[in-house]
């Protein structure tokens, strides 16, 4: 069936169109242009009904936190230009002409087919309630959808969603991110009737409503009214009416399969395409994927069934053989931050199926285990208030692994913390990344083809590169296959200390050790390099806070540490004095002008809302400096790995938008943590409101007025790998900011690897984002008075570096050129440029020596 | 600034001996380079002062300041250390390594700074001018 003949119509090459482009379509013509390898002989044509290309629906609440349709999408349109992908936006497909082997678009364009995937996905089911169509009811499924619900939501302060099922409460969580008073509305006698039992949902209910999200289950919507406010009224088969602003319907959804009945399908009895194992419908030349598609009487309402389905009809399609088999439904999600997960049977329908509950009101945990009639494998399981357990959970159904003799003692609170199933008890056949579909086999054998660790591993089988959750179980799968191969992981800093930094931090901080000469005397052997000596100089001034050009201090730093500027391409340096939150008088600006215009000084304006000087050889930096500190200046320590800047808009004082005093909060953290030193350089912003001018959440630490407070966004990046900071806490005040700050930059500090920023530092903590806020916010270690102990002492213990230099005539007799003449450096030779001087080019330099 | 900034390179007072005075000690840090000029050549001296009492290993190496990599003169500018043994400075732009006792560049055989014999004499450091 899969080749087709060529349509008279058309071109040598065979057309592929792809009907939807939501997650699965997209992933269908991803798989399909893999499958085939290069040159495909298929032109690709994908049709979307909604203007924007396919983004990821799974993480939708996070437009309303700040990210974009380009944060979410899975690829660009430049992309798929260059993957030879024709586009076909915002607009619908109208009608499969299944004899003419065309696909008619709403506007009238005809797509010759000689195979076809429908991928339409499905739309929210809204109930015929009376007034189910007022302007203020909508559905939550869309980025339009979101713009109407913030729309609506604008001048409203009262959100209702109808549906208590695990879409209406991801609905609730973005009208509560709103500021709305939100309400859920849920027929049943208990939310998420389909995954959870009752107890399970009882407990879900208390606790979101400790939330503040009001939940109204056994309730019955009769109709949705207005009043003479204007406003929309909720009438109930009991109770009180409720007034709100923004009805979100979420009632379930149902396959969008319109086309596919009219072009006479065979369809399910409730809707839906039929298909085969090869995802095929009755017209063989056209396949369905996803939420429309219909296999062995079932509908898959989640994204990963629907990429298994995508990716066996693309191997279909391209020659090859295989077949989807049905998905593992079992969930693990977040909701309104509340842990749930359902796996199986959780329900214990099955024949003889025997049940384990623990259930703990203090401290809102409920688990329960459902087993076959012997206890020796598990059927099902629910998870409520802690999913620490779901991957071990999962990896017994999946693989059918016999359970401990006594089951509850999985469930049953230990002093030794969570049980982990033993990665060597998991079968080759066990999945560790259900998104991308990698099995344990998969991982085995890329560490076989030559993958040495986790960082290959990943980019080789792209494990882990989808929601992420499997990132744990894939480290440990990793680790114990290396070791069975006898390969130890080394974790050494280099050939003179056997440690990790982090080891290192902790050997100086125990040891109280001072000086590097004490570390490798204890610690390490041989001289240092140039990897551990600025790396331990790095700890030393986190821990310590000694001058680094302190006499035991001055050999171990890099270059731009030891002149305290930054060295340029011919070995001159800049100079760039400290501006904090970018804010300067007149008077300031000027001497920096003066300054610059005497040493005949480059001038550029740098990102972190600074001046940047360049062409200042190493004897004209002190005389530059004095000049800067004598007019009030101070180092800006652009050379350390250390805070750099706090960039601001111009905030309240002067922006008819601005919610809070951005500028001032930039000078308070710039002044807090300047000449911090760390692994890596850490660089800050502020902005006075939402519409984000300074850019705070591309920053290491971000901060983001809101009308109550602050948000604090972190570990973001710009850089080579660009990354979006994540949102760490909300409407803090002045306060607790700092303190939360403190925190993390000292736990950043303390457990970083050397030249690790905070982005990536973040990647790799096991647990991630969530573990992060759990050690900085909940104090889950204990740790954080002594964190913030630590940060106040280095703030206390400040000096400007520059000032200590010159006041030191020991310090000065660095800074030669020569150490037995007054000359310059002959070789420095600067030509004009627009202006300004630039170093000579080396043709000009000879021309330029030659001609003196 | 200290007394020897002010003079310059001195020939020894014997006339025939190739040992030219450079500049005091005191000039030298200790775990680190300094620049001097040597008859118009830039020269990186670089001061490893022994393991603490064991002045015997004290030692002064002198290598040419430019750096192969970037055409600069900022190899006195570079970190020492040791790489399996061999003492070596790790040139500060783009980080390359060159042995403090033969120039030879670790990572680019091609690469060989000029180096010259050095020590210290009555407080004074002194290179072999050849």
């Amino acid at each position: 069936m899969t080749t087709q003949p060529t349509h008279p119509d058309t071109h040598t090459q065979r057309q592929l169109v792809i009907i939807g482009n939501g997650m699965v379509g997209h992933h269908a013509a991803m798989s399909f242009l893999e499958a085939c390898g290069e040159p495909t002989g298929w032109a690709i044509h994908i049709i979307g009904e909604e203007t924007y290309s396919a983004y990821d629906r799974v993480h939708l609440s996070e437009y309303f936190q700040g990210k974009t349709h380009a944060d979410l999408a899975l690829g660009t349109l430049e992309q798929y230009n260059q993957l030879g992908i024709h586009t076909h936006l915002g607009v619908a497909a109208r009608q499969i002409d299944r004899d003419g082997k065309t696909v008619v678009l709403a506007d009238d364009t005809r797509l010759p087919y000689d195979a076809l995937i429908l991928a339409t996905g499905s739309y929210p089911f809204v109930p015929p309630i009376p007034g189910h169509d007022l302007p203020s009811c909508l559905v939550y499924r869309t980025l339009d959808d979101l713009d109407a619900i913030r729309n609506a939501a604008s001048d409203g302060s009262v959100g209702v969603v109808i549906g208590g099922g695990l879409l209406g409460l991801e609905a609730a969580n973005a009208l509560k991110s709103l500021g709305l008073d939100t309400h859920v509305i849920e027929f049943a006698p208990q939310l998420m009737p389909v995954q959870l039992d009752a107890d399970a949902g009882t407990l879900l209910r208390d606790k979101i409503q400790a939330l503040g999200v009001q939940v109204h289950v056994n309730t019955a919507t009769q109709s949705i009214t207005t009043d003479e406010q204007g406003r929309t009224v909720l009438t109930f088969a009991d109770g009180e009416p409720l007034v709100t602003d923004v009805v979100v319907f979420s009632a379930g959804i149902r396959p969008q399969d319109a086309l596919a009945r009219d072009a006479g399908l065979t369809m399910g009895e409730r809707g839906g395409v039929a298909i085969n194992n090869q995802c095929q419908t009755s017209d063989p030349a056209i396949y369905a994927v996803g939420e429309v598609a219909l296999w062995n009487n079932a509908i898959f309402g989640l994204v990963a069934p629907g990429y298994r389905m995508a990716e066996t009809a693309a191997a279909h399609l391209a020659g090859g053989d295989a077949a989807f088999t049905g998905a593992d439904m079992s969930t693990k999600l977040k909701l309104l931050g509340v842990d749930v997960g359902a796996i199986g049977d959780a329900h214990a329908r099955s024949a003889g199926a025997v049940t384990y509950r623990y259930s703990n009101e203090r401290s809102g945990v409920y688990r329960k285990l459902v087993t076959s009639a012997d206890g020796s494998r598990l059927l099902g399981a629910i998870l409520v208030g802690d999913n620490s357990l779901y991957d071990t959970l999962l990896q017994y159904y999946l693989n059918d692994i016999t359970l401990p003799k006594e089951p509850d003692s999985l469930i049953l609170p230990s002093s030794e913390g969570v049980p982990q199933l033993g990665v060597d008890a998991l079968p080759d056949t066990a999945t560790l990344c259900s998104c991308l579909n990698v099995t344990k086999g998969d991982v085995v054998s890329a560490i076989d083809a030559g993958c040495c660790s986790l960082g290959e591993v990943k980019t080789e089988t792209r494990a882990s590169s989808g929601c992420g959750g499997c990132a744990a179980m894939l480290k440990q799968v990793v680790d114990a296959t290396l070791e069975a191969r006898g390969v130890e992981v080394d974790h050494s800093l280099c050939e003179h200390f056997s440690y990790t930094r982090q080891e290192l931090f902790h050997l100086v901080q125990v040891g109280q050790i001072k000086t590097f000469d004490a570390l490798i005397r204890e610690h390490g052997k041989g001289l240092g390099c140039d990897i551990c000596k600025p790396t331990v100089a790095s700890i030393l001034a986190s821990c310590w806070n000694e001058g680094v050009l302190e006499p035991a201090h001055v050999k171990l730093q890099d270059t731009n540490d030891t002149f305290l500027a930054n060295m340029q391409k011919d070995g001159t340096y800049s100079v760039v004095p400290r501006i904090a939150g970018g804010e300067i008088t007149a008077d300031k600006l000027i001497v920096i002008g003066e300054v610059a215009k005497e040493y005949d000084l480059y001038t550029k304006i740098t990102g972190g809302q600074r001046v940047d000087l360049f062409g200042a050889q190493l004897h004209q930096l002190p005389e530059i400096w004095k000049r800067l500190i004598d007019a009030g200046f101070e180092t800006g320590q652009a050379y350390g790995k250390s805070v750099r800047t706090v960039k601001s808009c111009v905030g309240s004082t002067w922006c008819r938008y601005g919610q809070q005093d951005s500028v001032g909060m930039a000078i308070l953290l710039e002044n807090r943590y300047k000449g911090l030193r760390a692994p890596h350089k850490l660089k800050f912003a502020v902005s006075g409101c939402t519409r984000e001018c300074a850019e705070a959440q591309s920053k290491d630490i971000g901060v983001i007025a809101t009308e109550h407070g602050w948000n604090l966004y972190v570990c973001g990046n710009g850089g080579m790998k660009p990354r979006h900071a994540d949102l760490f806490a909300t409407d803090l005040d002045d306060v607790t900011l700092i303190k939360t700050i403190d925190r993390l930059l000292m736990f950043y500090i303390k457990t970083a690897d050397r030249l690790q920023r905070t982005a990536r530092w973040m990647e790799n903590l096991e647990g991630g984002l969530d573990y992060l806020k759990d050690v900085i916010l909940n104090d889950s270690l204990q740790m954080n008075a002594e964190l913030e102990q630590q940060m106040a002492r280095i703030v206390d213990s400040y000096q400007c570096e520059w000032k200590a230099v010159l006041d030191d005539p020991e310090k000065l007799k660095r800074f030669r050129t020569f150490v037995n003449s007054n000359s310059a450096d002959s070789n420095v030779v600067f030509v004009k440029e627009r202006e300004q001087i630039r170093p000579a080019r080396e043709e000009e330099k000879a021309r330029l020596i030659a001609t003196a | 600034m200290t007394a020897n900034a002010q003079s310059h390179t001195q020939i020894h007072p014997s006339g025939t001996s190739p040992w030219v005075q450079v500049c005091s000690v005191d000039d030298l840090v200790p775990g680190s380079g300094v620049a001097a000029l040597v008859l118009g050549q830039q020269i990186a001296l670089f001061f490893l002062p022994g393991d603490g009492q064991l002045t015997q290993l004290q030692r002064v190496y002198a290598l040419a300041n430019q750096d192969p990599a970037s055409g600069a003169n900022v190899m006195a500018r570079g970190l020492l250390g040791d790489i399996n043994g061999e003492r070596v400075v790790a040139a500060p732009l783009y980080k390359h390594h060159f042995s403090l006792e033969t120039g030879r560049c670790l990572e680019d055989d091609t690469w060989q700074v000029p180096v010259w014999p050095a020590r210290i004499v009555d407080g004074q450091v002194e290179i072999e001018w050849v």
